[in-house]
């Protein structure tokens, strides 16, 4: 029999009982359909984790200063200084696998504008620590390469920090503030970033070059950090031994000695965060594959029941030149057509629940086609595995009993 | 000398039920000639089902031979003998046996599904025909439950003469109707067989049904009793004419 005569018939059979057909579908049509929606809703929230924190620079990489011994004694990491001038020097030269540097250095302090005054914090960095953590500019200009070198006056201010120092909604560009005692002329505004994902204001900041801040106020010569950019997210952890080397160099530290310095990438974090998010994603995945194999035992349970209640059926289409074959794969149609039938419509209820919960909670969500593909191939699976049985059943009915069936 | 459609030689089927041995056709042996029309009769228990089923290609002989159209059906598959019941036996049932839910066309076009030679085009032309050579062309998309028995009866007749078949095997086809109905069948069966040179096999317990007929074979106790060719044959058409009007309510 060809194909086409038995799709024919399959779909008639079905059409003969819509309503059971339907019902029979309704498992496949929620298991899909919460498989499709399960899988965005936690796409969206590990997608949402990854943009959050690529915001904040993926390839960026943080030089601390590291616990040491002195004297038998652990000092704890940041009050101990290592990181200078030299160190910049040497990655500048002998690191490939970073595109940007910056020094930083920070200094709490009271931002004072006439009358007003807001406690902050002063970032001291090169001009290329916007690239590097992805900040902008809403007005005005960075400071550049110059400024640094003649340790100018100048800064870049936060949202909240003009909030509370021009709260008359005054232009700041231009203005002259004072941070402790020394005066420092607003040269442009970031755009703000609002809380990071561990809840610190990221506007509450100055930015001004790092001599500055290192020879007027701290008249220090150590960094407290330094900021680097690999060139890409792939080559973080080269970039990561490759700058340990450099340092170590530059340290002159012994093999045997501990580095008195650390590397650390936001990539750690990054896998830390999205593993929770993709445990969520896999727990959301089995939950809804079980729906879906509950879905298939409907199928296998009314193509039973099925097979039984048209046994007369079955003896008739046998006796009028039916092979057994013919049964078995009109039958297995049927189920194969069910599921896939179901599929589809679950792949259309997947898609709108993930834009109701969308629109309704505000959820990031993103439908991934793997997941549309991998229920698609299940329902067929489902149904071919789940209808073979009863489809069998169906194929070694004797026709002179099927015939006399009542 | 006419072409033999059916040979029968001293055919013997035995069911095993349990540890005993039932013979339900001890040795029977007939031809049927093409164009014949030729009725089986015989109360329950006289092995006519069996018989039954082994002519309508269902069943094998334990022992014996069983020629269609020269064909032996000892010697073939399960899936041969399906395909041979395609090609070559057109089934007419007591109860109708229509799909339900399906109209008529579809009913008769469903035996040309299983024939992978026939296209759609053809299939649909072939019943609708069928349906014409029964006079139910004007009922072509009424499904089962929008006709009536003998409408039914028509139908399925149909749906036996769509592929063409060298014999068409009745059983019991006028069980379920009343018999004005029954007789409108019969006429119907004549007229295939006189006209259109239709072999037909009626199974039937009725001897009235066997007056129509040109040949009876009587069954007793899985043998045959007597095998008579009709000498006064009935017209069932006249028959009908004859009935009283009355009937009408």
């Amino acid at each position: 029999m060809s194909l086409i005569n038995l799709i024919r018939i399959a779909l008639k059979a079905l059409q003969r009982n819509k309503l059971r057909a339907f019902l029979t579908m309704l498992g496949i049509i929620i298991g899909v359909g919460s498989v499709i929606a399960m899988v965005a809703i936690g796409q969206g929230s590990k997608q949402s984790i990854h943009d959050q924190l690529s915001n904040m620079g993926t390839n960026m990489i943080t030089v601390q200063p590291a616990s040491n011994l002195n004297g038998g004694v652990r000092i704890a990491g940041t009050s101990f200084q290592t990181l200078t001038a030299k160190d910049i020097t040497a990655l500048k030269a002998n690191a490939q696998y970073i595109t940007e540097l910056s020094p930083s250095v920070s200094s709490k302090g009271q931002a004072i504008n006439g009358a007003l005054n807001w406690p902050t914090t002063m970032s001291g960095v090169s001009p290329e620590y916007l690239d590097i953590r992805k900040l902008s500019l809403r007005d005005g200009i960075a400071f550049t390469q110059n400024d640094v070198l003649t340790s100018a006056k100048v800064c870049l201010i936060g949202q909240t920090v003009i909030d509370n120092l021009f709260p008359n909604g005054e232009n700041p560009i231009g203005k002259i503030i004072r941070f402790g005692h020394i005066p420092f002329q607003i040269i442009g505004v970031l755009s703000p970033k609002g809380f990071n994902a561990f809840g610190q204001d990221q506007d509450d900041i100055l930015i001004a070059p790092y001599t500055t801040v290192q020879k007027r106020i701290l008249a220090s010569i150590y960094y407290s950090n330094i900021y680097a950019s690999a060139a890409n997210e792939g080559v973080t952890d080269a970039a990561v031994t490759e700058m340990t080397q450099v340092l170590r160099d530059s340290h002159r530290l012994r093999s045997f000695e501990d580095n008195d310095f650390t590397v650390r990438t936001q990539q750690e974090l990054i896998a830390t965060l999205s593993s929770t998010s993709g445990l969520l994603t896999v727990l959301l995945t089995v939950v809804a594959g079980i729906s879906l194999v509950i879905g298939g035992i409907g199928i296998m349970n009314i193509m039973y029941v099925s097979v039984t209640e048209r046994t007369k059926e079955i003896g008739l289409r046998m006796s009028i030149g039916a092979r057994g074959k013919d049964i078995l794969m009109q039958f297995l149609m049927e189920a194969v057509l069910i599921s896939i039938t179901g599929g589809i419509i679950g792949v259309l209820l997947g898609f709108v629940s993930t834009q109701i919960v969308t629109l309704t909670l505000g959820w990031p969500t993103i439908v991934s086609e793997s997941s549309v593909v991998l229920s698609f191939v299940v329902c067929a699976v489902t149904g071919i595995f789940f209808g073979y049985y009863p489809a069998q059943k169906a194929s070694r009915l004797d026709p002179i009993e099927a015939l006399r069936y009542e | 000398m006419s072409k033999k459609i059916l040979e029968i030689k001293d055919l013997k089927r035995e069911f095993q039920m349990g540890s005993e041995t039932v013979r339900a056709l001890k040795g029977i042996s007939f031809d049927v000639d093409a164009g014949e029309f030729v009725t089986i009769m015989g109360s329950s228990g006289s092995g006519k089902t069996t018989l039954l089923n082994i002519l309508g290609c269902l069943d094998k002989p334990s022992i014996g031979n069983y020629f269609l159209d020269g064909v032996d059906i000892k010697q073939l598959s399960r899936d041969e003998l399906a395909q041979l019941r395609n090609h070559k036996i057109g089934f007419v049932f007591q109860a109708y046996n229509l799909l339900p839910r399906t109209t008529a066309l579809e009913n008769v076009e469903l035996p040309l599904l299983y024939n992978k030679e026939i296209s759609a085009s053809e299939r649909r032309e072939r019943a609708i025909h069928a349906l014409e050579a029964v006079k139910l062309a004007d009922r072509l998309d009424h499904t089962p439950n929008q006709l009536s028995g003998g409408q039914q009866q028509r139908v399925a007749i149909a749906r036996a003469l769509v592929n063409e078949p060298v014999m068409i095997l009745a059983d019991e086809a006028t069980g379920n109707l009343d018999s004005r109905t029954s007789y409108e069948i019969m006429a119907l069966m004549q007229d295939l067989n006189s006209k259109d040179n239709k072999t037909i096999v009626f199974v039937t317990h009725e001897p009235d049904i066997a007056s129509f007929s040109s040949r009876t074979i009587q069954l007793r106790d899985g043998i045959i009793q007597k095998d008579t060719q009709n000498q006064n044959k009935r017209s069932a058409k006249e028959v009908l004419e004859g009935l009283p009007v009355s009937d009408d309510y």
